[in-house]
């Protein structure tokens, strides 16, 4: 597998760049040159439709809710109900997102915004629907834009600053949570600034306040104006002024695109390509999509070295497989018991590090559950698995009954056109073309094959090897 | 050249590199959602227990006492005859600096060991695990949570410990004939076309495929009645509870003489923020009649003294009771030790000084980690410092 083939290269770039393809858009992308594919997927994802699950002004957060208790203007089982809502709109602001991931429109935008949500990793609190809307959405706009952007952006999200503390960060009472998550994992990464930078920039960041509307404010009164000094510079700095400094350290250029690059490219850093990235990336004033087109664009990201090399995520791969069958869930609660059960759910990563990712994600029950994941979607094969509970209330509300029961739609139709006119001795290893970074071994194809029963109309003959492609580990990869 | 697994391990144990198994057992049993510490070990003759907690305190003639300062939460009566037994350790004022309120954080933090300001992606076990099966054939099943679903706790850098929850459902999911077959294409070798990914993936799946059936098959086979009171036979009653069921599994595993160091279990509820004196009375009263039961069938085996079950929770809770008759997320906690051929009946450490307290709770005098040190070191016989990254000072229980 030394030099690829048009359609393993088109296949790739989906892979990483999309959340795969059906093979009438490989057909279709493999006939153009490949800048011209990046482009078209660039240009695809120019647009951001917002998710919207709650309007702001019928979103009502847990203190306000107890406050009305508290005053005699609601009942508690009222109120208990509208938590479980509000609990219900995060769910279904998680499903609207993978629902907008799998259609493929914009699909590299989502993609993108999927990286950003593992980088700027935000936990939704208190069950606020509309901070965590708004988070959501701030990533998905500003995912190919500017990083400066981005990064002032979410970290002025009430969202991010409820879960970093920055409520309580106040003059005379510093909480550093946030000033030392933005240097660590967001920009400069550890090593690269001193416990007094921290502290010293936990004051600039004071006052740094939203209200229950989902507003961002700066409270004065409760700004330390003294001056401060940071990375060796003295002044009276305010927020703004700490993520400029942050800016303009090309470390914050090499941190990120590092991070781009592991997560897109190869786990394994190429550090001289990194560094050549990076310094692209800070000269163009941290333009994200100059860097995507860079890396998309470039022989080496074709290399064969990083072909399969990443291991789907677990939204990765219920998403793709959505994408590349068509699948709808006819009842979307599955979707979330997935995520669940193989440690990925959307607005709930481990902590603000993020998603671990790699072989992180797999170990031996993982591992079994992603390859019966395909006879649970195509074939509604009983799940008997279930995944723990963790303590955490909020999660427990997501959980519900009819978890596991996966009822779907799949447009198999759209899907066998493709291979309407595939004799039956290649059908296999064409399928596997479209699904698979390898192509298939001997002894894999003869596994594959004998899943196969005497007398399958071809159509049932693509169901089966389909199912059972998808059940591969190699499946796992992309 | 090539050298055979068996000889690579034989020759890392002469050099001394692997860590000499002391043939003990581990079993950790987790409570999550915050266990409410206070009212499980109680402070009995304690004013200021008592006047923060008006109507959810345990009133002193049902605590079943330890001592002349604390005692049991009434619903532990099973547990209450391990200590008059001399198999209950009580360790308290457990925790670690700069505590998080949050459940998961804080779950994280125990389950990896790592300092509160610290991202680990490897847990505590796993670590472990890497290092006992170091220079030897990879077996997951050397640690084994009982659960669908696996704990980071049991997550290391090179292996990952086996989720089983009953191992004849392990074993059915791995019997399709999908799942054999391609558990034996070998693609676990070297290839330079391939990305290591790929091995993983399927050594994964070869390790999992072989320890779902080496688990299996020796259950199945001690099961199989051969005199009146065979090895596995299960004497005491286990209540028909999640935890019950789950430490029923780890004691017929451990009867079957499956080849396992830790086990790790976890029972989830405990987080009492509403109405707390039923709920915690229930999933206390579980979980005591669940352990008596797994310590009477261990005796009846003359076990008792090779196992040692630690309990924890991911932190204890506040010293004030709420508006709602609940308590909210705390810090330092007592964690119970039980069995191992521990020295016989006692608490550990000081009762908690409710005078000092550190923003309304607890304040921590032994760091989580010196119990795993010498968990570790002193009973398990490995390496703490490696699996820990760093020196903590044991605590004398041994």
């Amino acid at each position: 597998m030394d030099k690829l083939t048009r359609q393993q290269q088109t296949r790739h770039l989906f892979a990483r760049a999309a959340f795969g393809a059906t093979p009438a858009e490989l057909e279709e992308a493999s006939r153009k040159p490949l800048r011209k594919v990046v482009r078209q997927l660039l240009k695809d994802s120019e647009t951001t439709a917002e998710l919207r699950v709650v309007e702001p002004e019928e979103n009502q957060t847990r203190k306000q809710l107890k406050g009305l208790v508290r005053d005699g203007q609601l009942e508690k089982d009222r109120v208990k109900k509208l938590i479980r809502d509000n609990a219900e709109k995060v769910r279904n602001l998680n499903l609207l997102w993978i629902d907008r991931m799998a259609t493929g429109n914009g699909a590299l935008r989502e993609k993108m915004a999927l990286f950003w949500h593992g980088h700027f990793a935000c936990r939704a609190q208190g069950r606020n629907p509309l901070f965590t809307q708004q988070y959501a959405n701030t990533l998905r706009q500003n995912a190919l834009g500017k990083f400066s952007d981005l990064l002032m952006a979410v970290s002025k999200e009430p969202a991010m600053l409820q879960f970093l503390n920055n409520q309580q960060n106040r003059k005379n009472a510093p909480n550093e949570n946030f000033a030392r998550e933005v240097m660590e994992l967001f920009t400069l990464g550890r090593g690269n600034y001193s416990e007094h930078d921290i502290k010293e920039a936990a004051r600039a960041f004071t006052g740094w306040q939203f209200t229950p509307e989902g507003q961002f404010v700066f409270r004065e009164r409760v700004h330390d104006e003294d001056e401060k000094t940071i990375f060796g510079k003295t002044g009276s700095f305010k927020g703004e002024d700490v993520i400029a400094m942050l800016l303009e350290n090309r470390q914050t250029a090499r941190f990120v695109t590092a991070k781009v690059y592991r997560f897109f490219v190869n786990e394994n850093e190429d550090k001289k390509r990194v560094d050549e990235l990076a310094d692209q990336f800070y000269k163009s004033g941290y333009d994200i999509t100059d860097l995507m087109e860079r890396i998309l664009s470039a022989d080496w990201f074709y290399d064969s070295k990083n072909i399969g090399a990443h291991i789907k995520s677990p939204v990765e791969l219920l998403v793709g497989l959505r994408h590349t069958l068509g699948v709808r869930f006819d009842q979307p609660q599955p979707q979330i018991f997935v995520q669940r059960t193989l440690g990925q759910l959307l607005f709930y990563p481990p902590n603000v590090a993020g998603w671990p990712g790699g072989k992180n994600w797999i170990d031996s029950s993982s591992l079994l559950f992603r390859m019966q994941l395909p006879s649970y979607v195509l074939k509604a094969a009983d799940v008997l698995v279930r995944p723990k509970e963790d303590g955490d209330v909020n999660i427990q509300l997501l959980a519900r009954k009819g978890n596991a029961k996966f009822r779907t739609t799949v447009d198999w139709a759209d899907f066998e056109k493709t291979f309407a006119n595939t004799p039956d001795a290649r059908l296999t290893d064409a399928l596997a073309v479209t699904l698979l970074p390898f192509p298939l071994r001997p002894d894999q194809r003869t596994i594959l094959e004998s899943q196969l029963k005497p007398g399958q109309t071809p159509s049932e003959r693509i169901r089966t090897l389909t199912a059972a492609i998808m059940s591969l580990p190699d499946y796992q990869l992309t | 050249m090539l050298i055979p697994h068996f000889l690579k391990a034989y020759e890392s144990q002469m050099l001394g590199k692997g860590p000499v198994s002391t043939g003990k057992i581990l079993v950790v049993v987790q409570l999550s959602g915050g266990n409410d510490g206070l009212n499980t070990v109680i402070p009995y003759r304690n004013d200021i227990y008592y006047r923060e907690r008006p109507t959810i305190a345990i009133r002193p003639e049902k605590v079943l006492q330890l001592n002349d300062e604390i005692g049991l939460h009434p619903a532990m009566e099973p547990l209450k005859a391990l200590y008059d037994d001399g198999l209950l350790t009580v360790i308290n004022n457990v925790g670690y600096p700069n505590p998080d309120r949050s459940h998961f954080r804080s779950m994280d933090i125990w389950q990896t060991a790592s300092d509160s300001n610290k991202y680990v992606n490897t847990g505590w076990v796993g670590r472990y695990l890497d290092a006992a099966c170091a220079g030897k054939a990879q077996q997951p099943y050397r640690t084994i949570e009982v659960d669908d679903t696996l704990s980071l706790a049991m997550k290391g850098s090179e292996l990952n410990g086996l989720a089983v929850l009953e191992p004849k459902k392990l074993y059915n999911q791995t019997r399709s004939s999908l799942i054999t077959g391609l558990s034996k294409v070998n693609r676990t070798g070297h290839d330079a076309h391939q990305p290591e990914s790929v091995a993983y993936l399927y050594k994964t799946l070869a390790a999992t495929v072989s320890s779902a059936d080496y688990v299996y098959e020796k259950v199945n086979r001690t099961s199989q009645p051969i005199s009146p009171v065979p090895a596995g036979t299960i004497l005491a009653a286990y209540p028909s509870n999640e935890l019950g069921n789950r430490l029923k599994t780890v004691a017929q595993l451990i009867q079957a003489g499956v080849d396992t160091s830790v086990y790790y279990v976890s029972i989830s509820g405990f987080d009492t923020h509403i109405n707390q004196p039923g709920q915690q009375e229930r999933l206390l009263g579980q979980y005591a009649e669940a352990v008596g039961a797994f310590m009477t069938d261990l005796k009846t085996a003359g076990r008792q003294n090779d196992v040692l079950m630690m309990t924890f929770s991911e932190f204890g809770r506040r010293v004030k009771q709420n508006a709602s008759n609940g308590t909210d997320h705390g810090t330092a906690n007592n964690v119970f030790l039980i069995g191992g051929g521990l020295p016989a009946r006692r608490v550990l450490n000081e009762a908690p000084d409710l005078t000092k307290l550190t923003d309304g709770d607890l304040t921590y005098s032994v760091d989580f980690r010196q119990i795993y040190a010498t968990l570790l070191h002193d009973y398990l016989g490995a390496d703490d410092v490696a699996i820990l990254g760093r020196k903590f000072d044991g605590v004398k229980i041994v």
